[in-house]
């Protein structure tokens, strides 16, 4: 190998990316849009779902009850109806996501017997929310429930029972506000690297194709490996710019916790820049015309990066086959990374099975790539 | 030419696209300093060749060396020792003259003290002085064919291969890039140069006609043109064209009469022949002047040799 050669390709590399403007705003552009996009667009966390409450006693209880839904914060009772025609009215509508209906005898069955019920219905159209806003109904009740208990004690001078009273102590680590974005954005940014960085690579051989360059090209010693890395150290810089952009966003705009050291970041993200590269590259060697391998360049990464890399689906939620499958994916490791570096602060020990992962990928992927160029016409 | 080792030679060389047989069994020597035109119609196989002893296509049967290198196992030391011109203009459209000049300087790796003088004479060749920086893309054909030449050139190749580096260019442009090539060979390069301008394949030292995919004759102008067509060529002006044409084709020694404008083209078998040919027609009642001599263009040779391998084929037409 020349570096005199390579020198060369870099060079020449970069003037055309310099002159050619589509290139430059895929480059530049792309994760911001993306970032943009994608850092407010998507969260996970499920709050004041829209209630239509149904209350039949209008009772000083009833009312109490009501209120305690709204200042869970889980919910609003955006809506009021008076008969469960027009509950199931504004269910079908979509006007709310669930209805609670408090029945006529409510105050008196709780006084009486000691126990009273009261009705949920729930729109399982979407079964995330549902499950989610079902225990989060059943925490406003069990509350209550407790609540009365021991008002009704005090009011009787007796002690509250202490039978059964085990309480949950429940701390959250890591993200502490349980707020999905700071667990989101991470993988967000993975996400838009791994396609931003193949449709910077995509073009690059099928380009020289089509112009008819290539012919000249290896007409002359150059070596697959030589082009190979010639072409990818511009978008290499381009790549770890647009990263930067993205996590420097992610810290500073989006303000998700960043407890890990930037030396791993840097050491890791530069890893995955080269792989999404290598793969961008590779379609390109194995493809010739350009628009066939820009598209094929994001079939392949948008569905699995946005699938299967944990960015949104648990991975250890999957079927077997299905997290068998998201091995392949190069981005669930950079996500577990990311994820790692910034919300547990890991240092790079702790990282060393994605990290040995990527670099396993990046290898086998340039291997792969410069066998794949094909220095003959036929 | 010299009786030294030639510089490219090709035995039996061979290539096939499925049921297809672009070059068939191919003979070829050149030796240094040569300037061999290839010439043939369009799909005749002359870039399938070009690019089998360039080491871009891998030969079907048969051998070829370039440099003293095996363009099927060695394409790599191949093309080290070549500068090859492609039919199709694949410089860099989006790059400056300069930019191209110093791209293809660091890919053929032209020793730094070295690279200054090269690009300065690729530019000088070239007639792109105070060109240096315009975008390629901008350029007329010409001036892009001479900046294409300067930078197959710029590592000084014993041999170059240049496919139809003259398609599409103006005539005056072309004169002038003939000029650089025989400059370039009389400096030692071997050059084969393909073209489907018959009036160029005389400027070559040697010629290489070759029709689907089979070599049809090999020689210089001079030879094919004397030899080529099995004969010589007379020019008659005579009267009633049309018996007299018919009255020919019965004479012995007549080897084939055609309708020249006003006047018939006739081949003999030899000088001798010629001479009966005016009593000849005088006897049947046919005014006719006396037989005049004509050269054959390359273009006669090219069609008589075609047309006489079809009829008999097996015959691969002259040898020198």
């Amino acid at each position: 190998m020349s570096l005199r050669r390579l020198f060369a390709m870099a060079f020449k590399e970069t003037l055309q990316i310099w002159r050619d403007p589509r290139s430059l705003a895929i480059a530049l552009l792309m994760p911001v849009m993306q970032m943009a996009l994608l850092g407010y667009g998507v969260s996970l966390d499920i709050k004041r779902v829209p209630l239509c409450i149904n209350d039949q006693e209008h009772s000083q209880l009833s009312r109490d009850l009501v209120q305690r839904f709204v200042a869970s914060g889980w919910f609003s009772a955006d809506h009021a109806s008076a008969t469960d025609r027009a509950v199931r009215g504004a269910l079908d509508r979509g006007a709310c996501a669930g209805a609670v209906t408090i029945p006529v005898d409510f105050s008196r069955a709780l006084m009486t017997t000691g126990s009273a019920s009261v009705q949920t219905v729930f729109d399982a159209t979407d079964t995330n929310t549902t499950n989610v806003a079902i225990g989060y109904a059943q925490g406003v009740i069990a509350q209550t429930t407790a609540d009365f208990e021991s008002q009704w004690a005090a009011a009787h001078g007796l002690r509250p029972p202490k039978i059964g009273a085990v309480d949950l102590e429940a701390r959250v680590w890591f993200n502490e506000g349980l707020d999905s974005r700071n667990f989101i954005i991470p993988a967000v940014v993975a996400v838009i690297l791994a396609l931003v960085g193949a449709q910077l690579t995509s073009l690059t051989i099928s380009r020289e194709w089509e112009r008819g360059t290539m012919e000249q090209l290896i007409s002359t010693p150059v070596t697959a490996l030589e082009v190979m890395l010639g072409k990818l150290v511009p978008y290499f810089v381009i790549g770890l710019v647009d990263a930067a952009f993205c996590l420097f966003t992610a810290i500073y705009w989006f303000k998700v916790p960043f407890r890990g050291s930037f030396i791993v970041l840097a050491i890791t993200t530069a890893l995955f820049t080269l792989v999404v590269l290598g793969i961008g590259y590779l379609i390109s060697v194995r493809i010739r015309s350009q628009l066939g391998a820009s598209q094929v360049a994001l079939i392949l990464t948008m569905t699995p990066t946005t699938m299967l890399s944990g960015y949104t689906f648990a991975i250890d939620q999957m079927p077997a086959p299905v997290q068998a499958v998201t091995l392949l994916v190069y981005a669930r490791y950079y996500v577990t990374i990311l994820r790692d570096v910034f919300l547990k602060g890991s240092p790079l020990q702790d990282l060393l099975i994605p990290i040995a992962a990527l670099s396993a990928y990046a290898a086998a992927i340039i291997w792969i790539a410069a066998r794949s160029f094909r220095d003959r016409l036929d | 030419m010299t009786g030294s080792q030639p510089v490219v030679v090709a035995e039996g060389l061979t290539k096939r696209f499925g049921a297809f047989t672009a070059v068939d069994r191919l003979d070829l020597s050149i030796a240094k300093g040569e300037v061999v035109g290839f010439i043939g119609p369009n799909g005749a196989g002359k870039s399938t060749t070009i690019r089998m002893l360039c080491g871009l296509l891998r030969p079907s049967a048969g051998r070829a060396s370039v440099a003293g290198f095996d363009v099927g196992r060695q394409p790599e030391a191949v093309r080290a020792h070549i500068g090859y011109m492609s039919q199709k203009f694949s410089l860099y459209g989006d790059l400056t003259c300069r930019e191209n000049l110093r791209f293809f300087a660091g890919i053929y790796r032209v020793p730094r003290q070295e690279r200054a003088e090269r690009t300065h004479f690729a530019i000088t060749m070239a007639g792109l002085e105070g060109r240096e920086d315009m975008l390629v893309r901008t350029l007329a054909g010409g001036w892009k064919q001479r900046l294409a030449l300067g930078c197959a050139i710029l590592h000084r190749p014993p041999v170059l291969f240049l496919d139809e580096p003259t398609s599409g260019v103006e005539p005056q442009a072309r004169r002038r890039f003939w000029d650089l090539i025989h400059t370039l060979a009389d400096g030692g390069v071997t050059i084969l140069v393909s073209t489907h301008y018959m009036d160029e394949a005389e400027y070559c030292n040697r010629i290489t006609m070759i029709d689907a995919g089979r070599l049809v004759a090999i020689g210089s102008p001079r030879e094919l043109r004397q030899q080529g067509l099995g004969g010589q060529l007379f020019e008659i002006v005579c009267a009633p064209l049309g018996a007299a044409l018919a009255a020919l084709r019965q004479a012995p020694g007549v080897l084939e009469v055609d309708i020249f404008g006003d006047k018939l083209h006739v081949l003999v078998h030899e000088q001798a022949v010629a001479e009966t040919l005016r009593p000849f027609l005088t006897e049947k009642g046919i005014t006719a002047d006396p037989p005049r001599s004509i050269a054959p263009s390359l273009e006669d040779v090219f069609v008589q040799l075609v047309s006489r391998r079809s009829k008999a084929p097996g015959d691969a037409g002259i040898k020198p």
